[in-house]
């Protein structure tokens, strides 16, 4: 059954964005279109506007022309925190706060935005089993955290809150083999528990993983986006 | 003129003037390198000094209304001046900021104290009262707007990343910057609130010491410092939530983003 526009999760028309006064375009007219149950690739040049595309993608930075849709209407500027609570962008760089890993997994959950759900202590334990960690990783103070393990706490914190969409940069460019295939298999694990609704886009610099991971694939250079039938 | 005080003459001051010579002996016995500035330093409070005499003798001989209103505005607009000038990382529409939360503070302040508590409403405009008064409250404001102001630009550059994921995971813009925020104020008051701890035990604060030098009774001077502290702390506050609000709003938009290519 062929989808109707409206039935699209995440339309990105037209965007174009550089730097204030900056001559030169970080990304030029981009459009792209999120189905649900989406697995997308992404791949580049570094410099090529791979992130910067992501940041669109969740709107974190204004833009110099075109617009968002999301689920087939235009974002408003007071739905933003709404709309990022369903789609989530992870740095490439993970970044946590002070304190331990639990302080830091329990933290969206002061935001306004969350109030209405709950740090669930026994889902996370089974979800950081899974990704081969016992309990007493949650007491560990994030200072101390390897660049993987840092990681995996971002992670886990954005799949906890069950957004609908995923935007990752380059997760496992630090990690080293068991911790790329933890982080897989948490994201494939996420999408899996509702694989008609939840979609993912994905940078990597590893087109053995965005084999792996992906069933779409767009390549994005010098801030334009092509997409590809397939990850050469 | 009641003197009730010694009067100085420029042979006192030019004796005082001998003191700083030892600064620059140190500086030359040490090889600061700071000769020149001492010296610089010594030529500038002369001048500086000599002419706002200059200038105070004219608009306390004239006292009019206007002319002292001009001179509060030129007072005021300085000190905003400063308190931009002296932040580290500009945005555009800094002076607007500036200029409007050291005004609003500073005036706001000065019209309670001369109007409801000096209760001068004929006479708000007399140079003696309203001067040194505004004066002493820009002088503290603008250190506190200034100090809120580096602070919150400051601590939005180094947690850039923070702010931005708890935008990424659904925080309102004011959600992502409170820790800052909070942080800018709280040390844009620190000054004023250890000056009030330990005023009179620690130091004679400058008015209250003028005031005895020129004959005053002790207990007289204190309640006239008692009300310019609180003055002073009432506009620091006003003054630095005034401008890392103004800031805020111009570095966080409607749309939820952190526009930190603002910050240079």
């Amino acid at each position: 059954m062929p989808l109707s526009h409206d039935e699209s999760l995440l339309d990105a028309c037209n965007i174009s964005r550089r730097l204030e006064n900056g001559p030169s375009w970080l990304l030029h007219a981009v459009s792209c279109r999120l189905w649900p149950g989406d697995r997308v690739a992404v791949t580049g040049p570094s410099g090529g506007g791979k992130t910067v595309l992501l940041r669109a993608l969740v709107w974190l930075d204004p833009f110099d022309t075109g617009h968002l849709l999301w689920k087939g209407a235009p974002l408003l500027g007071r739905d933003a925190p709404s709309f990022r609570r369903q789609v989530i962008y992870l740095h490439q760089q993970p970044v946590l706060l002070d304190g331990t890993v639990e302080h830091n997994l329990r933290q969206p959950y002061s935001l306004q935005m969350h109030s209405d759900t709950q740090y669930d202590r026994q889902r996370t334990i089974t979800r950081l089993e899974q990704m081969g960690r016992q309990a007493d990783f949650l007491d560990l103070p994030t200072r101390t955290l390897s660049g993987g393990e840092s990681q995996i706490v971002a992670v886990l914190r954005a799949v906890q809150l069950e957004p609908v969409v995923l935007l990752l940069d380059e997760p496992t460019a630090a990690l080293d083999e068991d911790g790329t295939r933890a982080v897989e298999q948490t994201v494939l694990g996420w999408q899996a528990e509702n694989p008609a609704q939840r979609a993912f886009v994905w940078v990597s610099h590893d087109a053995q993983q965005a084999r792996r991971v992906a069933i779409r694939f767009w390549h994005v250079d010098q801030g334009h986006l092509k997409e590809r039938s397939s990850e050469p | 003129m009641n003197a009730s005080y010694i009067e100085l003459s420029y042979v006192q001051v030019a004796c005082a003037a001998l003191l700083v010579l030892v600064n620059g002996a140190i500086s030359a016995a040490l090889g600061l390198g700071m000769q020149k500035h001492w010296l610089l330093a010594v030529v500038r409070t002369v001048v500086q000094l000599t002419l706002v005499g200059f200038v105070l003798e004219w608009v306390f001989r004239e006292e009019r209304w206007y002319v002292v209103l001009v001179m509060m505005i030129v007072m005021t607009l300085i000190a905003a001046q400063t308190a931009g000038s002296r932040s580290e990382r500009k945005y555009p529409g800094i002076y607007r900021n500036t200029i409007l939360s050291v005004w609003i503070s500073a005036w706001v302040t000065a019209a309670y104290g001369l109007l409801v508590i000096l209760q001068s409403e004929g006479s708000w405009h007399q140079p003696q009262y309203a001067i040194p008064l505004l004066g002493m409250i820009l002088g503290n404001t603008l250190n506190g707007i200034s100090l809120g102001l580096n602070t919150f630009t400051d601590s939005l550059v180094r947690q850039q990343d923070e702010v931005e994921v708890l935008l990424a995971l659904g925080a309102t813009r004011w959600e992502a910057a409170h820790g800052p925020t909070q942080h800018a104020v709280r040390t844009g008051l620190i000054p004023v609130m250890n000056s009030m701890m330990v005023v009179g035990i620690v130091s004679l604060p400058g008015m209250m010491t003028g005031q005895l030098l020129s004959g005053t009774a002790p207990l007289q001077a204190v309640k006239y410092q008692i009300v310019i502290m609180f003055l002073i702390a009432s506009a620091t506050a006003l003054g630095t939530v005034g401008i890392v609000l103004l800031t805020y709003r111009q570095l966080f938009n409607k749309d939820h983003q952190f526009l930190h290519e603002r910050l240079k």
